[in-house]
């Protein structure tokens, strides 16, 4: 009697081993699905050429469904040293266009030099400080790789490691 | 097995092979009601009607919709509203029972808790209960992204990002749901489908747990009365009807409960037919664009109480982020009434709220503070509106931390413990 029960819990156990580790497999294979496809995921590096750049223009791009700003600075504009992106010799302001207090996109003004924000009135500088209204904090820096005259973004390059090393 | 005879008509013959008579009888016939209650106890089957309605329309609506960011607007707006007959009668329904469901749902959860319907063995409908909430919710949320206008984009790129407050996996959890860096296409489609095919199921599923969670403690009633339901069911059967304090399901408490339907459906219909603006946000006509923001966003009414929660606290408190304490007292808000049972340490007592004083003032508190929050949780959260979504949710937290103490007091009294 006894052994016949062991023998049963044994089968038992066996079974119920076996059905719980192809469920934990099972939820692997669900989690992957639902993962951002690959297609997806290397649309989130895109390479921008710096070059043809001219002084105190101001490009705006798409990553990752957010928009970035590219400001080449020209000699009138005060240099940042903790935001400042060098690449072939020139300075850049690299921020993602989203205004820090609730997300509008703010528009770069060229008398002024500045980012304003038409939501809330929000006011950022040439290098994307904020200098007025509600902004809590400047415009952030998205990560990013100097590869010659080539910014690549999404991927966390040495200088971009360094620039937030500076900042905390 | 039974012995098949020869069937004397069509019932008989489905009684011999699925036992009807005996399934009627414990599932209307036989299933006892207690007489004294009021309208409030057919919210119920109101609940269920309007849940149908939402399945039928939703029927008509899948046959044209496309989860597609390229086509679902037009699917919507162009080929529902203007080119299939009676489409735009299935989006108003759909639309409008969106709504009220949620007015319904709370008006039933406010009576479950005014007649302490969720304690001393009903625990687990009051579980069910809220978990259908969750549910409803999840729905409500999936389906308002798919007509893809810029409140849908918006709405699914606020909630989404608030995954991001969770500590550590924030960020990778929000890519992970919306799978992709933003609400995207791969976005709507997997909320499409779980608000066609995996939470209905879930919620007919809790509907049945909800339903069979009933039949063991019974229904309450309005004095929260101890019934011996066999003795009065026995009174019932035998002709005593006028004595007898219970009532069959079927076809007795039914035939209010369709009384009361007819009532709600009659409003429902008034509110499709000349008032469905109100379920259709003027943003919403206008298609999703994730390089501009709209000015204002904020959510239906059915969730302002919470969102105002969310964005009560409005400064740093200790060094902690604003952003953080609201994201805190969100969660709390959107878990404490799931506790609510194991808050009431006056457990024995099922009284309803008029009969316990204390109760009854911390009920309409509870009530008119909701109320507050939801109607600033629509206003612009500027200089006093400000301050007064931050007191209200200071009282919303403070209600639910004094609960068990006022009960366990009142416990107290009840066993003659206090002067």
């Amino acid at each position: 009697m006894a052994v016949e029960t062991s023998r049963r819990d044994f089968i038992g156990m066996a079974f119920g081993g076996f059905a719980a580790a192809g469920g934990v497999i099972a939820l692997g294979a669900m989690k992957k699905t639902w993962d951002p496809l690959p297609s997806v995921q290397s649309a989130g590096f895109i390479t921008v050429d710096l070059s043809p750049m001219k002084e105190g223009e101001v490009q705006t791009i798409q990553w990752r469904g957010k928009p970035i700003f590219i400001l080449k600075k020209s000699a009138d504009m005060p240099k940042n040293e903790k935001r400042d992106i060098i690449a072939g010799g020139s300075s850049y302001a690299v921020m993602i266009g989203l205004c820090t207090h609730l997300g509008c996109i703010p528009t770069w003004t060229p008398t002024t030099k500045q980012f304003k924000c038409a939501c809330h009135g929000g006011e950022f500088d040439a290098s994307g400080v904020n200098t007025f209204g509600p902004p809590p904090r400047p415009m952030d820096i998205p990560p990013f790789k100097i590869d010659g005259a080539k910014l690549v973004l999404g991927e966390e390059g040495p200088e971009y490691k360094k620039l937030v090393a500076k900042k905390a | 097995m039974a012995e098949i005879k020869k069937a004397t008509g069509l019932i008989d013959w489905l009684d011999q092979r699925l036992a009807v008579n005996k399934f009627i009888k414990v599932m209307m016939t036989e299933y006892w009601i207690p007489k004294n209650i009021n309208f409030l106890w057919a919210m119920g089957v109101v609940l269920m009607v309007l849940f149908m309605i939402l399945i039928v329309s939703g029927i008509f609506l899948l046959m044209y919709y496309k989860p597609d960011i390229k086509l679902a607007f037009d699917s919507v707006n162009y080929t529902i509203m203007q080119e299939v007959e009676y489409g735009w009668l299935w989006r108003h329904i759909h639309g409008v029972s969106a709504s009220v469901i949620f007015l319904v749902i709370y008006i039933h959860m406010f009576t479950g808790i005014y007649y302490g319907s969720y304690k001393k063995g009903r625990e687990i409908i009051w579980l069910t209960g809220m978990a259908l909430f969750g549910m409803f919710s999840a729905e409500a949320f999936s389906g308002y992204m798919l007509p893809w206008g810029q409140m849908s984009y918006w709405a699914a790129q606020v909630i989404t990002n608030l995954f991001g407050g969770i500590p550590f996996i924030g960020e990778s959890l929000v890519i992970w749901i919306r799978g992709d860096f933003l609400v995207a296409d791969a976005t709507l489609t997997r909320f499409f489908m779980l608000h066609v095919l995996l939470l209905p199921l879930v919620i007919l599923l809790l509907i049945a747990v909800h339903f069979y969670s009933l039949r063991i403690p019974h229904v309450n009633n309005q004095e929260a009365e101890e019934l011996d339901f066999d003795v009065e069911a026995k009174k019932y059967l035998d002709g005593k009807k006028v004595e007898s304090k219970v009532v069959p399901f079927w076809p007795v408490f039914l035939s209010k409960d369709f009384f009361v339907v007819g009532v709600a459906l009659t409003i429902f219909f008034y509110l499709v037919c000349f008032h469905f603006n109100f379920a259709m946000d003027p943003i919403n006509f206008e298609p999703a664009n994730n390089m501009k923001t709209p000015a204002h966003i904020y959510p239906e009414w059915y969730f302002l109480w919470s969102y105002e929660v969310l964005r009560g606290f409005f400064f740093d408190i200790g060094g902690i982020a604003a952003m953080d304490i609201g994201l805190a007292a969100f969660g709390f808000a959107n878990v404490i009434f799931m506790v609510f049972p194991f808050l009431d340490r006056n457990t024995d007592n099922v009284a309803p709220a008029h009969k316990r004083p204390a109760f009854f003032v911390w009920f309409w508190l509870l009530l008119i503070d909701m109320i507050v929050l939801t109607v600033y949780g629509k206003l612009p959260p500027t200089g006093a509106n400000a301050w007064v979504g931050f007191g209200a949710t200071i009282v919303f937290i403070t209600l639910f931390i004094v609960l068990p103490i006022i009960t366990k007091m009142e416990a107290k009294c009840n066993n003659g413990g206090c002067k």
